[in-house]
């Protein structure tokens, strides 16, 4: 097996931090670890030839996305009382359900690594003109659609902030 | 003939650290200029080695650790913050043929990556440090940080689109004719503010807002931990300028100076413009800032990326 | 917008004008002789201690940094001792608008800078000056109905002899 350093060095991390997230008692460490593995992960897209994946993982989910969660944990000020009570949530009753459905897709993925090991080859490098192209190529009604999802997210939005500013004005 | 990267690294961070530490004399200086005073001149010649002095006395500072902090994330957060600008300059292209780590075909939106980044350098200092003013300065940092990068990236899109690439090299070779300030005056406007807003400077200083919030998020922070928010401010303050002059400016195009110079020359202006501002702006509420943001300059940006994208269409042979 | 680009120009403007402050120990500024600085205690142009001990300036302190004592001598009253701590004096002026007899007055200097804060404390021997300060000419007791010895009473200036409220003469 021709070992990539780099790649299972990232690889490593990401298994790691995903690890102490989800061991982590303090939420904000968590989110941490959480967005340490996105970092991770984003090295691994760019070691297997993905540079625009990358760098929008890292903008996307550890810039905007987990800051955003940082900042709702900062402002709810989840402390040890806190992580008490959530001791008694980790009963075998309520993590069954997922841990279940998680080992399943496992398999899944195994089975597929299996399937798809053997190919392997050059990693070619995909940048960023290729992407544009196959968005606006085949997939662009996915984009279009996309697009509607966020318009009603952006209308949604400024309906709610409306709302509040004319409770607000009487 | 290249250099060992570990020599070119180690080069890199004399260098900007010295200049990020240079800077603030020169801002003081500059400051006292046009205020009508003189600013520190005491030190070694018209007052050079302030900032050495400054230095020294911040690294015998007690380095003071609030008991009721999260140790390990209030060490982490000026790191952070000093770690993602110095990553950031990377990329920055200094000659055609050379800038610190290479080029990069996705070097613009390597940048933006690691300014989204910093955000948490000023985030966690604020959560860290576990007292309010610190947290409601967190929190202003977040929020202005967050939706000003979305305008800073939006304002380069029309760069981007009329270059059609994002490797910052290509786009100042795409200047060799026009600067991009002439026809992307709109997003250069953009860009700028968003650029201040996200190093947090004055006027859009409204994390430390010394007047309300004691000095915002690193209230709690002595000794050379706030030396390194300080002097990734600064460092901030020069990526931004080198950002504009490779984005809007024509990176180091120029006649008769060799490119490096011109390159220093046109950052140079662009950090004194910061300073002016500073000294002559008053800082807007925060509400203000926001509704600037998402009322002002958003349509603006986007506005930017119509008219580019229907230019572009026009010329389009065919 | 303009008004921000006015705003800019006219800082940048501010370039070519001349500072407003000195570089203070080489150039000094130049201080008006009613300038608020240390505090003296003067005598009246008899070379006597113009101070009588009413307490007035202390009354009006508003830092309460003035302490005195009253003493009695052939009819003149003085101090006994006249304590000024300059620790914590504001240098308001408010002790030198409330003196009667010109006796405290605040003179333009401001080095008085000291090592060790006690000394920062001043007695009368630090405070008390030969000459007569601001106000040459003016004497509390040459005006004042007071009896001391070498003027009776009614012998001040401007004033008439005592009534007689014995007599049936108008
Ligand atoms: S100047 Fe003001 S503070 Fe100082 S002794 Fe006089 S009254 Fe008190
Ligand atoms: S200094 Fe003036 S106000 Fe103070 S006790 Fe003496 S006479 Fe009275």
């Amino acid at each position: 097996m021709t070992a990539n350093l780099p790649f299972l060095l990232s690889a490593l991390v990401a298994v790691w931090a995903t690890f102490m997230v989800v061991t982590r008692a303090v939420a904000i460490h968590a989110l941490l670890y959480l967005v340490v593995a996105l970092l991770a992960l984003a090295c691994v897209f760019d070691v297997l030839g993905a540079p625009f994946a990358a760098i929008l993982e890292v903008i996307v989910y550890a810039g905007a996305i987990m800051v955003l969660f940082v900042f709702v944990v900062m402002m709810l000020n989840l402390g040890r009382p806190d992580s008490l009570r959530e001791n008694t949530w980790i009963a075998p009753r309520i993590w069954i359900g997922p841990g279940l459905l998680a080992a399943l897709l496992l398999a899944a993925l195994a089975d597929a690594l299996v399937m798809a090991a053997p190919g392997g080859g050059r990693i070619a490098v995909i940048d960023t003109r290729q992407v544009g192209l196959a968005l606006y190529g085949p997939y662009v009604l996915m984009v279009e659609l996309a697009s509607f999802l966020l318009l009603a997210g952006l209308v949604s939005a400024f309906r709610i902030g409306r709302h509040i500013r004319d409770e607000d004005a009487p | 003939m290249t250099p060992p990267p570990l020599v070119v690294i180690a080069a890199t961070l004399v260098v900007l650290l010295g200049l990020a530490t240079m800077l603030t004399w020169v801002e003081r200086r500059l400051l006292g200029l046009w205020q009508d005073r003189y600013g520190p001149n005491r030190v070694g010649p018209g007052g050079l080695f302030q900032a050495v002095a400054d230095g020294i006395k911040i690294l015998f500072k007690q380095d003071w650790i609030p008991p009721f902090a999260d140790r390990p994330v209030f060490v982490l957060a000026p790191a952070i913050g000093m770690m993602t600008v110095l990553l950031a300059f990377g990329v920055i292209p200094v000659t055609a043929l050379w800038s610190i780590a290479g080029d990069l075909n996705v070097g613009l939106l390597f940048v933006f990556a690691t300014m989204g980044l910093g955000v948490y350098s000023v985030v966690l200092a604020g959560w860290a440090s576990n007292s309010k003013y610190a947290l409601l300065g967190g929190m202003r940092a977040a929020a202005q940080m967050i939706s000003y990068e979305v305008f800073m990236g939006l304002s380069t899109l029309g760069v981007v689109m009329t270059t059609g690439s994002f490797s910052l090299r290509d786009i100042v070779q795409a200047q060799a004719g026009l600067w991009f300030v002439i026809p992307q005056c709109l997003g250069f406007v953009v860009f700028l503010m968003a650029g201040i807003a996200e190093t947090h400077r004055l006027p859009f200083d409204l994390p430390e807002g010394e007047n309300e919030l004691g000095a915002g998020f690193h209230t709690e922070y002595s000794g050379m931990k706030f030396g390194m928010f300080f002097l990734s401010e600064y460092a901030g303050i020069v990526l931004v300028s080198a950002l504009v002059t490779t984005l809007y400016l024509g990176g180091w195009q120029g006649p008769v100076l060799p490119p490096a110079l011109w390159f220093a020359a046109k950052t140079g202006a662009l950090v004194c413009l910061f300073i002016l501002l500073r000294a002559a702006l008053p800082r807007p509420r925060y509400d203000q800032l926001m509704a600037l943001g998402w009322k002002i300059l958003l349509p603006l940006s986007l506005l930017n990326i119509v008219a580019t994208g229907a230019v572009l269409l026009l010329r389009a042979p065919g | 917008m303009f008004g921000i680009l006015r705003t800019l120009w006219l800082t940048f403007l501010h370039m070519g004008h001349r500072r407003v402050t000195v570089g203070y120990p080489e150039t000094r500024p130049a201080l008006p002789p009613r300038y608020r600085g240390r505090i003296i205690l003067s005598r009246d142009p008899d070379g006597l201690e113009r101070c009588v001990a009413c307490n007035l300036c202390a009354v009006a302190c508003p830092v309460d940094c003035i302490s005195l004592q009253k003493a009695e001598q052939d009819g003149r009253w003085y101090p006994e001792y006249f304590r000024i701590n300059f620790s914590r004096c504001i240098f308001c002026g408010f002790c030198e608008e409330a003196c009667p007899t010109y006796a405290i007055q605040l003179t333009p200097d401001f080095e008085m800078s000291e090592y060790v804060r006690p000394n920062l404390v001043y007695e009368k021997e630090d405070l008390l000056i030969s000459g007569t300060g601001k106000y040459p000419d003016y004497s509390f007791y040459r005006v004042s109905g007071v009896e001391i010895p070498g003027k009776d009473k009614g012998e001040a200036e401007r004033e008439q002899p005592p009534v007689d409220v014995r007599s049936l003469l108008p």
